[in-house]
């Protein structure tokens, strides 16, 4: 048993946390799957390494999984952590509801109990850029209008409007989506190429300068379809007409400035 | 070819807002002055309001092209709506691109309550750019597929 494992037994053990949400071992030697702690004897399960890629984050805003009294630990990698203070900017988890943790390289544990401390920490610890997203962007981007739509139509030909995207990111936590309302019914239920594509520039859009590129959508998607390109290119395009900075409160597009610029509106 | 381009009639449709640009229109009727037929207006409380679904279902609803317009920056009736709707279109402007959506078919513009004048002539130049880029039949093409596929097989 890891020195962490036993601190989170612990923790369960005195109360200091109800809840500890991890990662677990997989069906396969390759795979990890999320595990939610509710005893000391569970925390021996718990690990965290380069497998554990599922963004916790998403449980974070779903009250029926949590218990209504008492802190929840979460073991978190970096991904989770930055979708957890996105939540926080976005007033969408209490400050304090929630103990977040990290599990540094030789396996101990650093608590950030609060949106500063996670700031900190992500700032501390940058995520590379994946180089491979990056090349699959500029290929589309060479390509010439006509042939993008050719891919993008082909490519989003084959969405079966699963919604596994929409089910695996932490920032998509409307109770009620656009896809569900049906007066009006601004997006045809079935899984056709064009209600497909309007269903995936929904999404981005709700995710412009929110987006904290995790990849949770494209690792969810049954078909892997490239969709975290969409949100990849839409998060470029913001750093570079807005910045790279964020605003504390609120996101880009609920946000402005008098002198924003473009080249397009006469 | 060009007989072609000539017969096309393209269909535009304009979002607007009803503070600068709606009443600019209204002008440029009571000015009595003629513009391009092709052009259909539906009116908005404000630019800001102009969600960009109704961009697409536009095309979707067969529009070759698109006309978006409003109260010029610090002219908002609601001080700053036209500022929010700026940013969602530069947002959306560079997704539609990245998509392969033809962006040069939306045109988007400032017309205020006094621009008569302006709202005629930017209604032409739209429909004159429309007109040599032809019907949108890609996404057309897409948005018809029930249709297009039965046509396919008979």
């Amino acid at each position: 048993m890891n020195n962490w494992n036993k601190q989170i037994a612990d923790m369960l053990a005195d109360g200091t946390v109800a809840l500890v949400i991890g990662y677990e071992e997989g069906s396969t030697p390759q795979k990890t799957r999320p595990l939610f702690c509710h005893d000391a004897v569970a925390a021996e399960r718990l690990v965290m390494d380069g497998r554990c890629t599922h963004n916790l984050a998403v449980y974070l805003t779903k009250k029926e999984l949590l218990p209504a009294e008492g802190r929840i630990g979460v073991v978190a990698t970096v991904n989770v952590l930055k979708s957890a203070l996105q939540l926080m900017q976005e007033n969408q988890i209490p400050e304090g509801r929630f103990l977040l943790m990290a599990v540094g390289p030789e396996g101990k544990l650093t608590e950030l109990p609060d949106a500063e401390s996670l700031r900190q920490y992500i700032a501390a610890h940058p995520l590379p850029d994946n180089p491979e997203v990056a090349a699959l962007i500029e290929k589309i981007d060479a390509m010439s209008r006509e042939e993008r739509w050719a891919y993008w139509q082909e490519c989003l030909s084959k969405c079966v409007k699963c919604y596994a995207c929409r089910a695996a990111c932490p920032l998509c936590y409307c109770t009620r989506c656009i896809v569900e309302d049906n007066r009006p019914q601004w997006i045809l239920p079935w899984a056709s190429t064009l209600p497909n594509i309007e269903w995936q520039i929904n999404r981005v859009m709700h995710m412009a300068g929110r987006c904290t590129g995790c990849g949770a959508c494209y690792a969810a998607c049954p078909l892997h379809l490239p969709i975290h390109l969409l949100t990849k290119k839409l998060t470029q395009e913001i750093n570079r007409e807005f910045g790279t900075e964020r605003p504390a409160k609120g996101n880009v597009l609920s946000t402005f400035s008098p002198d924003d610029k473009e080249n397009f509106i006469h | 070819m060009d007989e072609n381009k000539a017969a096309f009639e393209p269909r535009i449709i304009a979002f607007v807002c009803n503070w600068c640009t709606y009443a600019g229109a209204d002008l440029t009727g009571t000015s009595r002055i003629k513009y391009a037929t092709n052009v259909e207006i539906v009116r908005f409380p404000c630019t800001g309001r102009i969600d960009f679904m109704l961009l697409l279902k536009a095309f979707a609803a067969g529009a070759d092209g698109i006309i978006v317009s409003g109260c010029h920056p610090n002219d908002c009736h609601y001080t700053s709506g036209n500022f929010h709707a700026r940013r969602r279109w530069i947002v959306f402007r560079g997704l539609l691109d990245f998509l392969g959506i033809d962006v040069r078919r939306i045109h988007y513009y400032w017309v205020s309550a006094a621009e008569g004048a302006k709202w005629a002539e930017v209604v032409n130049q739209t429909v004159a750019e429309i007109r040599e880029l032809g019907p949108y039949t890609e996404y057309k093409k897409v948005a018809n597929y029930i249709e297009e596929t039965e046509a396919a097989h008979e």
